[in-house]
């Protein structure tokens, strides 16, 4: 029967090695460039020096940015590995933005020339991106970044290349880079308010639960201060791996706890897990309050909303926030993209930071990187969420806080809001109980 | 002591997981000697398997949840992963049984090529699977000891998953090949048995039993393209603390693991418990290497 394969066994080697070889050639440059954004060579290598032959009309500009009328800038989120799940939407609303901004005349008489690199939810590869994007293709500024590891690794990029970012995600604090633009919330525009919010709201049993890496444990040492300056202490602290998917422990010690809220900085899929098996536990949200921090519409469809439906979650932005301007936006990224989908916090901070880039330009007449900071200073721009203003010094911009409660078609209502926006504090230099935070972590 | 009762009753849900993602590893990895490292995405196919299915029904009757949908979807995810694992077993895996390492190599390129397939058709975020309305909710034995219903219905799921294997090994035909061709290869393609037809098989097998547990793991975790990547090291762990080629090892480790990082994790936090587990696991197989059950050798 099988005769004819067994005379030739070289030949079916041969064919295996062929074979095999393909295969991890397609899956290499299937995990290397996502198919909608390949704008770059799959085969290029993680050296910045050799740009290769450009894959598109697109590179072939470089060095050329007057003369053919264009301004190129470095769009990096991860859009393959675990990450992509968030990032592929403020890719899109970030495209969005410079659709829109060209469709209106560009900035400076030129059009916006979006490059879209691959960050693939590696830190070094968010590095060795931008680096490319800045060098070889001399973008006039990133916008990029979603975990605070990509941010730390690409800051040095930026820094010592004098290039410009735009970070669309709300981080805990700490930092001031001369060359990042924070459009994301502070702990003083989200964490600490919600916290605020809580004790004012009479709870006095704080559970800490988080994902175990930076962002979570800075945000929840912050926590532990604010508590403590109240003359309370959290009944539990507790962190997990970053894609844990087994909570009936920890629920258990929560339910032991007896907590009055869950201040939860799950971050992924581990958010899916726990809102699943809190359920099933028989834990509703009149039973035990709930505030997520990276828990935002696009999270609450993977969730999905009868099992969270109740639980609060503390933004600067909801989709069913009531500003002209956000019903425009919403409808465009409809529009673009597909009515099934939704936008959230990072998204439309993803969003208007484009438009603050943009405005920046044109106030300087240059995108020279000197020159943009300097006009960004207070400058304010009316976003979909409502008015932001960039801060004088840090770069961060002053945005309103709000907190929401889950509907159960996924949507948030808000049940409470700062009223005004909130100047960014990265430091907490402003809050007493505060005081020292800045050293410990210099 | 209910504290106590729920920690144990957790303990045997989480056994129920791992022994439902290691069987169709102790199948592949077991008996074949192929280190099937995208077992994980057969697990994932499964699980997308019962959303698709869930999408259609809702483009056709309007109705997400339906009970008859998510019952069709048990068997369905069981074919779905199978028919895959058939495809990649004819396709790939059988030139390289004489070289256990290159397997490694070859479906860690799988794994990496259906993790993109499914972001390119599902899209990058996490889909939403709707449970049928009778596994919602928990039996409340008393006030604080509520025991969830999906978590009995995964156990009930790997009690027949057990018995199917079971039965198949030891009262079909096929089983019966199947474990002549494990025991002694030359002997028994000498005696008429086709050990090309029990290789696919069994990997079959073993692809469609993770795409039930896909299709179980969609009630309590995360649906996404990168779900097969949380469940493959445990997965690993089992087979290899249970002994290779051996079921009932197999879910002796399911048992032991399952309660052993239950209990520890309600001691210390969920980091260190997990690493207590494997830094255990490692001392006992550096005691008894062939794991908790050992194979004859002849």
């Amino acid at each position: 029967m099988s005769g004819l394969s067994m005379l030739r066994p070289g030949m079916i080697a041969t064919c295996v090695k062929v074979a095999l070889g393909a295969l991890l050639l397609i899956s290499v440059i299937a995990c290397s460039s996502a198919a909608p954004a390949a704008t770059t060579a799959p085969a290029q290598t993680m050296k910045e020096t050799a740009p290769t032959a450009p894959a598109s009309d697109a590179m072939a500009g470089s060095m050329k940015e007057d003369a053919s009328g264009v301004i190129k800038v470095g769009v990096l989120h991860s859009l393959s590995g675990t990450m992509s799940i968030s990032e592929t939407a403020v890719k899109d609303a970030t495209l969005l933005a410079i659709e829109e901004i060209n469709a209106s005349g560009g900035v400076l008489g030129k059009q916006i020339e979006p490059v879209i690199e691959d960050g693939a939810s590696d830190w070094p590869t968010f590095a060795e991106k931008a680096k490319k994007l800045i060098q070889s293709d001399e973008v006039a500024v990133v916008f990029g970044g979603w975990t605070s590891a990509s941010r730390k690794a690409m800051l040095p990029v930026f820094e010592a290349n004098n290039g410009l970012l735009f970070y669309p995600v709300q981080y805990e604090g700490l930092e001031t880079s001369p060359n990042i633009f924070y459009t994301g919330a502070t702990t003083n525009q989200q964490i600490v308010p919600a916290v605020e919010y809580l004790l004012k709201e009479g709870n006095t049993k704080f559970y800490l639960l988080g994902s175990d890496y930076v962002f979570p444990r800075t945000s929840n040492l912050i926590i532990n201060k604010q508590l403590k300056a109240a003359g309370l202490e959290a009944v539990g602290e507790e962190y997990t791996p970053l894609g844990h998917t087994e909570y009936s422990t920890v629920i258990a010690k929560i339910r032991s706890a007896e907590p009055d809220v869950v201040f939860n900085t799950l971050n992924g899929d581990s958010n899916v897990a726990f809102f699943k098996q809190l359920k099933d536990a028989g834990i509703s949200p009149e039973d035990l309050t709930t505030v997520s921090v990276s828990v935002a519409e696009e999270e609450i469809t993977g969730i999905g909303a009868e099992n969270m439906v109740g639980h609060l979650v503390a933004w600067n932005y909801f989709q069913t926030t009531e500003t002209p301007e956000n019903t425009k936006f919403v409808s465009a990224f409809k529009t673009k993209y597909g009515e099934n989908r939704v936008t959230d916090d990072p998204i439309e901070a993803g969003y208007f930071g484009v438009y603050i880039w943009a405005k920046a330009v044109e106030k300087a007449g240059s995108t020279d990187v000197a020159a943009v900071k300097e006009a960004a200073k207070g400058l304010q721009f009316q976003a979909p969420g409502g008015l932001v203003t960039v801060h004088d010094s840090n770069q961060h911009v002053a945005k309103t806080v709000r907190i929401g409660a889950v509907r159960d078609d996924g949507q948030i209502d808000e049940i409470w809001n700062s009223g005004s926006p909130v100047v960014p504090d990265p430091y907490l230099d402003t809050y007493d109980w505060a005081s020292g935070l800045r050293e410990s972590v210099q | 002591m209910e504290v106590w009762a729920l920690q144990l009753f957790n303990g045997l849900s989480l056994s129920s997981i791992l022994l439902l993602i290691a069987l169709g590893l102790a199948l592949s990895f077991g008996l074949m000697n192929v280190i099937n490292l995208a077992h994980g995405e057969f697990i994932m196919l499964g699980a997308y398997t019962v959303y698709a299915l869930q999408q259609a029904a809702m483009a056709l009757t309007g109705d997400v949840s339906s009970s008859v949908t998510f019952i069709m979807a048990i068997p369905l995810s069981f074919v779905v992963a199978g028919a895959v694992g058939m495809l990649v077993e004819a396709g790939l895996i059988r030139f390289l049984y004489q070289r256990p390492l290159d397997t490694l190599l070859a479906t860690v390129g799988v794994g990496i090529f259906l993790q993109q397939l499914a972001r390119s058709i599902f899209g990058a975020p996490n889909v939403q699977v709707v449970a049928p309305w009778w596994l919602t909710g928990g039996l409340e034995l008393t006030d604080g000891l509520v025991l969830p219903i999906k978590r009995l219905f995964i156990i009930a799921l790997v009690l027949v998953c057990i018995a199917g294997l079971y039965w198949y090994m030891y009262r079909s035909s096929e089983g019966r090949r199947t474990r002549a061709v494990m025991q002694n290869r030359e002997m028994a393609a000498s005696l008429g048995v086709s050990t090309r037809r029990v290789d696919n098989l069994t990997f079959a097998l073993g692809s469609g039993l993770a795409g039930l547990a896909g299709c179980g793991l969609t009630l309590i975790g995360p649906i996404g393209p990168s779900l097969g990547t949380f469940y493959i090291v445990d997965a690993f762990i089992v087979v290899i603390l249970g002994g290779l080629g051996q079921i009932p090892g197999t879910i002796l480790a399911a048992l032991i693991i399952g309660i052993l990082n239950t209990v520890f994790e309600f001691g210390t936090t969920a980091v260190v418990g997990k690493v207590l587990v494997f830094a255990m696991v490692i001392l006992f197989l550096q005691w008894r290497p062939n794991g908790l059950v050992r194979v004859r050798g002849r």
